[in-house]
């Protein structure tokens, strides 16, 4: 009984990690149908901002839910303004060139920290036991902020002007515009939000994987493999992406092995791709959020 | 004696979400027919025929084209038929030249050899010697239209579905257009899909007329044309020509 | 014209080609000639990438994947087999059938050229990390432990069929560039067959090619394995020059290093991507060295101005500029010509009436 609360803790974890990484871009892809290659690094910014912080003395509760989203955000604002302007509609010129600031982000990062990990923190919360078994309390700390922001991106989507023009402009870009809503000012605070809450992500998953230059590349599959298996609504997509993939995952890596259970998310997604094109909410849950 | 129906469908629909493009139609085709199908913009033809050519998997119904049902197939399996098709946008390979288009076509279904006497034929019948190696993409809308149709041609169809041939067409390729499409007739069954009126009258023999994704009615030019619940559809539909 | 023009290129090549294969030896010292091997195996890497993305129209982000499949199959097997002229053999065999394989999923599955992308980066994503965890001594293919981030040595190879009589560098590096002469001459007639021809044109234009009455995704299908095969068979030549293979071969780098290769080189054409490896692996090498900056900020920086500057890459943007020089030359001196015929001809009518 013991073991199989610890097992589903442990698949809820992966499928709240899944969450975390994944929410940003999904947020990027729903609405502006742009794939960001850099989303990794959106990841590994926000992860260098709480470590940087917090060793320099600033609180790590302020590092990871204050700065850590306030920095990447600043950073997407200005990547947008600087590159993915020039670039809507053109779908493959965006994945390079994302790719582009992607390999941009890990040298400049490289060149500043250097390629190892510029110190760890260890993460709040202590472990927690289920009967013989601990487990991180951690972790079971971020399966709740998985929960609340996808409640939170739900919240503002559904009851806010912000995301009534947002959604509007996502379904009918022109329409929107003949209405008066500058569709430019729409798509630089999606892309702002959107790697704001990479930044969150990564910061908050920081105390797990620490940081290196480089962690950026472990984010992107499964980042990826989840939004598009998702579909494009924003948040159907990504927690039903999510739950199925992450849950394979879990349960593979229980039984076999954690490298076997990477393989059995890649596998699941090739053949829910090969199923549905495009995407789980391409076929259920269309019109949902 | 009636000639073989070679193109059928029973209670074909289309529907895109809560829209219904194409509704419940039954429609056939002899063997050797000029059919016609025209009605004012967003009757359904355009959807049907993309039914027709597989480009789309209908919502309900069947297509059956010479005792085959190829609802739901592949584009390329009806292609394979012998089918020729054109689009109502022109989709022809506009980074390549004239003869290449034209040869593309000719060597799916003939010989490496046959298929580059296919393409010298069909470039002369067309009088598009001049642009033999011409860029699609330089050429002006109606004549990309000609290379398009060409490239029907050079297939060796037995049945040529066309939507709107000659939009874009100055007057004289309009002329020369219809010219090209009644010597097609002679071998091969066709339909086309089209809005411009005279154009029609001067090909039709059987008209097909759609009308909120039904067939509304069928019948000879001068039948349909003096129909009063026709001429209601097109008031104010008049073409400026 | 266009086609003699065409030829003498093709000509041109192969005569540098035959130049550097048996000149390169004879002026280069031993370090030069395998980093010049190296160099020759990553050019085989990019060509198949050219291949099937400036004419198959194909986007894969994890060309590497298959490069590395290639190189650790030869390694696997060449330590098995005890020799190395069947493993070579196998090596891109599995390759091509590993790209098969794939390709049938995503090309049956009709996915959007993104998505391909995408999944395509994943996979040699994947391979990376579940390779690099294969560390342990029951991780192994027959006799060959796998070696985790480590990697496997790669036996030598050897003279067809005589496993004891190993290639000497120079020997490895005549194997590599003729390798690499097979595989362009080989796409070069791949591009102007029937196949290859249908291939651009689905690049061009999916439905019209569909209306003619082609399977895109067989056509696509077999593109993508011809390339999958040029990988792995790139990725055999790597694994010789380099005598040791890791799972590097599969990260984020290297697949990026290939899509700048294309995109530098010249993305319509073979030969662009060719000279855009070997001109990158000296320069970065040679960045590499100072450590000033991180090298993979260079190459950020490149890929995005050529993708916002110069789409098209090189060799396409410097055979335009030379086009346009040719014409206005020939424009002046035809014009000339034009008026003085223009000229005698009017002399002839006048003095005729």
């Amino acid at each position: 009984m013991d073991l199989f609360a610890a097992l589903a803790l442990q698949i809820i974890y992966g499928i709240a990690n899944l969450v975390l990484i994944s929410i940003g871009l999904a947020v990027i892809f729903g609405m502006m149908r742009v794939i960001n290659l850099a989303h990794g690094e959106f990841l590994m910014l926000g992860g260098y901002t709480v470590i940087v912080s917090t060793n320099s003395g600033v609180n790590i509760w302020v590092a990871m839910l204050i700065l850590a989203p306030l920095v990447v955000g600043l950073i997407g604002l200005i990547v947008e303004w600087v590159l993915i302007r020039f670039l809507y509609g053109r779908m493959v010129d965006t994945l390079l060139a994302t790719w582009g600031l992607s390999l941009l982000f890990i040298g400049l990062i490289t060149t500043i920290f250097g390629a190892q990990t510029a110190t760890t923190i260890s993460p709040p919360f202590g472990a927690i036991s289920i009967g013989e078994f601990s487990s991180s309390g951690y972790e079971v700390f971020l399966i709740f902020v998985a929960i609340i922001l996808v409640l939170l991106v739900y919240l503002l989507l559904r009851y806010t002007k912000l995301g009534l023009v947002a959604r509007g402009t996502m379904q009918a870009a022109d329409m929107a515009a003949a209405l008066g809503i500058s569709t430019q000012r729409v798509y630089s605070m999606t892309f702002g939000i959107g790697s704001a809450l990479s930044g969150l992500a990564g910061g908050l998953l920081a105390p797990i994987t620490g940081v290196l230059p480089t962690i950026g590349a472990i984010y992107i599959g499964k980042a990826f493999i989840t939004v598009i298996s998702g579909g494009t609504a924003i948040l159907a997509g990504t927690a039903s992406a999510s739950i199925l993939l992450g849950g394979v995952n879990g349960i593979v890596s229980f039984i076999i092995g954690p490298t076997m259970g990477e393989v059995a998310l890649l596998l699941l997604a090739i053949v829910l791709l090969r199923l549905m094109p495009q995407g789980i909410t391409g076929r259920f849950f269309k019109r949902s959020l | 004696m009636r000639s073989e129906v070679v193109l059928e469908t029973r209670g074909l629909s289309m529907h895109f979400g809560g829209v219904v493009a194409v509704d419940r139609v039954d429609f056939s085709l002899r063997e050797n027919e000029l059919r016609c199908l025209i009605g004012p913009n967003g009757a359904g033809k355009s959807t049907f025929f993309k039914c027709l050519t597989a480009q789309l998997s209908p919502t309900a119904g069947e297509v059956v084209i010479r005792d085959f049902n190829v609802t739901g197939s592949e584009p390329h399996q009806v292609a394979r038929m012998g089918v020729g098709i054109k689009t109502q946008v022109p989709n022809v390979f506009d980074g390549l030249d004239v003869e290449e288009n034209i040869w593309l076509s000719a060597s799916q279904s003939a010989s490496i050899k046959r298929a580059r006497v296919i393409t010298s034929e069909v470039i002369e019948r067309l009088q598009l010697g001049d642009v033999r190696k011409v860029q699609l993409g330089s050429l002006a809308h109606g004549q990309r239209q000609q290379v398009e149709l060409g490239m029907v041609l050079a297939g060796e169809p037995w049945l040529v579905i066309l939507d709107e041939p000659t939009a874009g067409m100055t007057p004289d390729e309009v002329i020369r257009t219809a010219d090209i499409i009644q010597e097609i007739n002679k071998s091969a069954t066709m339909i086309i899909v089209e809005h411009d009126m005279q154009f029609i009258r001067m090909i039709a023999r059987r008209v097909t007329v759609f009308h909120q994704g039904q067939i509304l009615i069928e019948g000879g030019m001068d039948e349909v044309s003096s129909d009063d619940k026709v001429r209601e559809i097109y008031l104010g539909q008049r073409k400026v020509q | 014209m266009k086609r003699s023009r065409d030829t003498n290129a093709l000509i041109s090549i192969g005569i540098v080609g035959l130049i550097i294969l048996f000149g390169a030896p004879q002026t280069l010292d031993l370090f030069e000639i395998i980093s010049l091997t190296t160099a020759v195996s990553l050019a085989i890497l990019a060509l198949s990438l050219g291949l099937i993305w400036g004419f198959g129209g194909i986007l894969c982000f994890g060309q590497t994947a298959f490069f590395g499949i290639g190189a650790y199959a030869y390694a696997i097997a060449a330590l098995n087999f005890g020799g190395s002229t069947s493993a070579i053999v196998l090596a891109i065999l599995v390759a091509a059938a590993a790209a098969a394989i794939l390709g049938y999923f995503m090309f049956y599955g009709r996915l959007s050229d993104v998505y391909l992308a995408v999944i395509t980066l994943t996979v040699t994503l994947i391979l990376y990390s579940v390779i690099r965890r294969t560390s342990g001594p029951e991780y192994k293919i027959g006799i060959a432990k796998l070696g985790g981030f480590n990697g496997i040595n790669v036996p030598p190879i050897n003279y067809p069929w005589d496993a004891n009589q190993f290639l000497f560098p120079e020997q490895v590096f005549y194997v590599a560039m003729v390798s690499l002469l097979g595989a362009y001459f080989l796409c070069v007639w791949l591009t102007k067959s029937h196949f290859g021809r249908v291939c651009i044109s689905i690049r061009e234009n999916e439905i019209r090619s569909e209306l003619l009455g082609y399977d895109i995704r067989l056509y696509k299908l077999g593109m993508f394995t011809v390339g999958g095969a040029i990988a792995g068979l790139a990725g055999v030549m790597f694994a010789n020059s380099i005598g040791r293979i890791t799972p590097d071969v599969y990260n984020l780098y290297n697949a990026a290093l290939a899509i700048i290769w294309v995109i530098i080189g010249g993305r319509g054409t073979l030969i662009g991507p060719i000279l855009g490896a070997l001109v990158l692996f000296y320069l970065t090498s040679f960045l590499g060295r100072q450590a000033v900056v991180n090298i993979n900020f260079f190459l950020g920086l490149v890929l995005i101005i050529f993708v916002l500057v110069v789409p098209k890459g090189i060799v396409p943007s410097l055979v335009q500029l030379w086009d346009r020089r040719r014409s206005r030359r020939m424009t002046a001196r035809s014009a000339k010509r034009i008026r003085r015929r223009g000229r005698s001809r009017f002399k002839e009518a006048t003095f005729e009436e």
